[in-house]
């Protein structure tokens, strides 16, 4: 399709302002049609903004750090910090908070990722963080989503990050959709979502004080099905479990949730075999897996198009604890 | 009947959609958040799970039907108090347009976030009451979106319900914006009569008005002008490339490439340029990408200039064409909205980051506040906390600054607190921008 032919003989249905009546073309507005050139589509536009902002936030602080999960989020993030600095190498280590309830194919794939690029990998342990003392043990099979915040603040105190370069996209969760792309954190670690900066234009303004740091959120305006279309575009490799396969599972509070040296039917619950995959990868105590026969990218595009469930929604415990669950991590910390 | 569900399982215009930013503004309690609740509700972009919870929020409150505005409105303090503090940004998208909405807030001590939300907008869209007419803070609301640059307006009379459809109340409102608009200079305003509640002529035509047969709010978002709002003034007054340069790429075997995202006009390998504000002057030798070298880069994308001399450019340097450079310049006038409750006056210094540089500034006087019902410049020595003025400013490092009017990002900057280092201040380069 050419887009630039589109715009050109789009209808324009502005109101005369002058003649306050509705549906009258206005000669003024054909003047804003772009007179060369190809517009960029949407992905071209995310890409360019994403790839700016990683720029601006490696310029303008002194020790920044990559988030990774292992998840397709972090892994389009740690692909366009890559694009951003090529041909050189990511100028900053790459993060990763293990809660110790891993899948084990996402840490083989983590691992292979950031040896492809020639990344430093820093691995903080919640488990580390209890054998501390630093946090309380909820005991072998409980979640540890809440006790990362712990162990990311931690470890960001550790290594003196001012910048901790995140994933997160606003469409997620409603209180990430009110989050700016650059999210100040005092010295606790804290956000305050009543005291946020004004953030215009492109003028992301990036200063901390020692013990502050700043949270960076080059996905913020993706979506869920952006992600997945730029997954295909750039063709981003990932990890196995996001498509199609057997696997034994069980139904607890809603959720589909793998059978590990976690999770064990109790009760009346019952483990059955299924075609699964997962539409994000999490704490594996708390991370549901969906039905699905989804095997290529395309089918979870196709998938993703149809579904009425959203993603956190569909597959995430740690955000049903109460209605703003994400608001009161964010503002202990966490990602 | 609503719309088909997101490309009902069939992806929605493959991988090359266009993009629309707009900005809902106007006063507190004229709909905006329910507006956008119902736009996505109607477009079905809300998820089963989504409308169950503010279906469950709803009635916790004690409310009787499910209150679209918890859509937009996340945080907790504005569920309790039935407001919005800070924007929210959505995602929308139809057959071929994604939109990236920025949910407002109206109240008076909110324009910074405001602010921050029609910084980035090709179009505003305006909720009015019908009943109460055309309020003080919408005006404001669309004047400094109109100074900001937004110059397509969607204005909705919304509770036309309430006014039984009258139209008289829409024609009133019809009547009040043609007149601002056009000493706005905007591009085109569109005033629709809606229900944001019901949803009527949101997404679906009413027929309670059948005196009505302009687009609908739906309607007047797809046929608007999409493509960037940084890069249509630039495009409009025809001036030239610029790259404020972000970071310096070592390419391979020696030389180095400048990384920035293209501003003002494409750049073309053979491209004459000059490095400002040293002024010297060489020539685009390749354009790179992480994808490898590209001949044309277009305003919008992140690329690195690989230039034919060996120059000293650093990060904060701007590479522009030669067509109509930006000036260079270490004192000049400015419109600013102030953001910070100490008073801005003659003599204070701050911080100021314009494109890709940080600077020490100074205050040299304060030359007036703009008053958003006069529309005129009024004599004061000071700005209080969210007016909109005019001041004269000299930097430390001289800076390649083009008039606001022309390139919404070297046209632009922000003022940071030396000692709290806030942001408080939004700056555009020369007097307010308004046509007439």
């Amino acid at each position: 399709m050419d887009t630039a032919a589109t715009l050109a003989s789009r209808p324009v249905v502005p109101a005369g302002p002058s003649s306050g009546r509705a549906g009258q073309p206005n000669a003024s507005v054909t003047a804003l049609v772009r007179p060369f050139g190809r517009p960029l589509g949407h992905l071209d536009l995310l890409e360019s903004l994403a790839i700016f902002i990683i720029r601006e936030v490696a310029a303008e602080s002194e020790r920044p750090v990559l988030l990774f999960s292992g998840g397709k989020d972090s892994a389009v993030l740690l692909h366009l910090a890559a694009k951003a600095f090529k041909p050189g190498k990511i100028p900053f280590p790459v993060l990763h908070v293990d809660t110790g309830h891993n899948f084990p194919e996402v840490l083989d794939y983590r691992d292979a990722q950031v040896e492809a690029l020639g990344a430093r990998l820093i691995v903080a342990k919640v488990q580390d963080s209890i054998d501390q003392g630093r946090v309380a043990d909820p005991g072998p099979v409980a979640s540890r989503n809440r006790l990362q915040t712990t162990t990311l603040l931690d470890a960001i105190n550790q290594h003196r990050f001012d910048a901790a370069f995140g994933g997160a996209r606003r469409d997620e969760d409603k209180a990430r959709a009110k989050e700016r792309v650059l999210s100040f954190r005092d010295s606790f670690g804290q956000w305050d979502p009543k005291r946020q900066r004004p953030e215009l234009w492109q003028l992301y303004q990036g200063s901390v004080r020692p013990g502050e740091h700043l949270r960076a959120f080059p996905l913020s305006d993706f979506t869920e099905l952006d992600v997945w279309q730029y997954i295909r575009r750039e063709q981003i490799a990932l990890p196995s479990i996001y498509f199609a396969h057997e696997r034994a599972v069980l139904a607890r509070d809603g959720l589909l949730l793998a059978v590990s040296e976690w999770v064990s039917p109790a009760g009346n619950e019952v483990v059955e075999n299924a075609t699964v995959r997962y539409r994000t990868v999490g704490d594996a105590t708390l991370t549901g897996a969906v039905r699905s026969e989804a095997a290529t990218i395309d089918d979870i595009i196709h998938e993703v198009s149809a579904s009425r469930i959203s993603e956190r929604g569909a597959t995430r415990g740690d955000d049903r604890f109460s209605e703003t669950a994400m608001e009161d991590r964010k503002r202990e910390g966490y990602f | 009947m609503p719309s088909p569900p997101p490309g009902g399982g069939q992806e929605l215009g493959g991988d090359t959609m266009d993009l629309l930013r707009f900005a809902t503004i106007g006063s507190v309690d004229d709909g905006k958040s329910t507006l956008i609740g119902r736009l996505l509700f109607d477009t079905r972009q809300l998820f089963d799970d989504q409308v169950d919870a503010i279906s469950v929020a709803s009635e916790r409150r004690g409310l009787g039907e499910v209150d679209l505005s918890f859509v937009t409105d996340g945080l907790r303090a504005e569920r309790e108090q039935g407001i919005t503090i800070d924007v929210a940004y959505r995602y929308a998208a139809t057959p071929h347009r994604k939109f990236v909405i920025a949910d407002c807030p109206g109240h008076l001590q909110y324009t910074r976030n405001m602010a921050t939300g029609a910084s980035t907008a090709d179009l505003a869209l305006v909720l009015v009451d019908a009943g109460a007419g055309l309020r003080e803070q919408s005006r404001r609301h669309i004047c400094i979106s109109a100074l900001l640059g937004v110059d397509q307006l969607v204005v909705c009379a919304n509770k036309m319900d309430l006014m039984e459809w009258d139209k008289s109340a829409y024609q009133k409102i019809v009547d009040q914006m043609g007149a601002l608009a056009h000493t706005l200079g905007l591009a085109s305003c569109t005033v629709i009569p809606i229900s944001a509640l019901n949803g009527d002529n949101v997404v679906e035509r009413s027929d309670a008005a059948p005196w009505y047969d302009g687009p609908t709010v739906l309607d007047s978002l797809e046929s608007a002008q999409a493509g960037g709002w940084a890069s249509q003034h630039g495009l409009r007054q025809g001036n030239g490339g610029r790259l404020p340069v972000q970071w310096v790429l070592r390419q391979p075997g020696g030389g180095r490439s400048y990384a920035g995202m293209v501003n003002g006009g494409p750049f073309r390998t053979g491209d004459p340029v000059i490095v400002l504000p040293q002024g010297q002057y060489t020539t685009v030798r390749s354009i790179e990408t992480a994808d490898g070298p590209i001949p044309r880069a277009e305003v919008g994308l992140s690329i690195s200039l690989n230039l034919t001399d060996d120059i000293d450019i650093s990060r904060g340097d701007l590479i522009s064409s030669l067509e109509e450079p930006p000036t260079v310049t270490d004192n000049f006038e400015a419109t600013v909205c102030w953001f910070h409750d100490r008073p801005l006056r003659a003599g204070d210094r701050l911080k100021l980051k314009h494109t890709t540089r940080v600077t020490p500034v100074v205050v040299e006087s304060v030359e007036g506040i703009f008053d958003v019902n006069a529309l005129e410049l009024q004599v004061a020595s000071e700005l209080s906390e969210n007016d909109i003025g005019v001041v004269r400013l000299r930097t430390a490092t001289p800076l390649a600054l083009d008039t606001y009017k022309v390139d919404r990002i070297t046209g632009s900057f922000v003022l940071i607190d030396e000692i709290t280092i806030a942001t408080v201040a939004a700056g555009m380069v020369g007097p307010p921008r308004l046509q007439s």
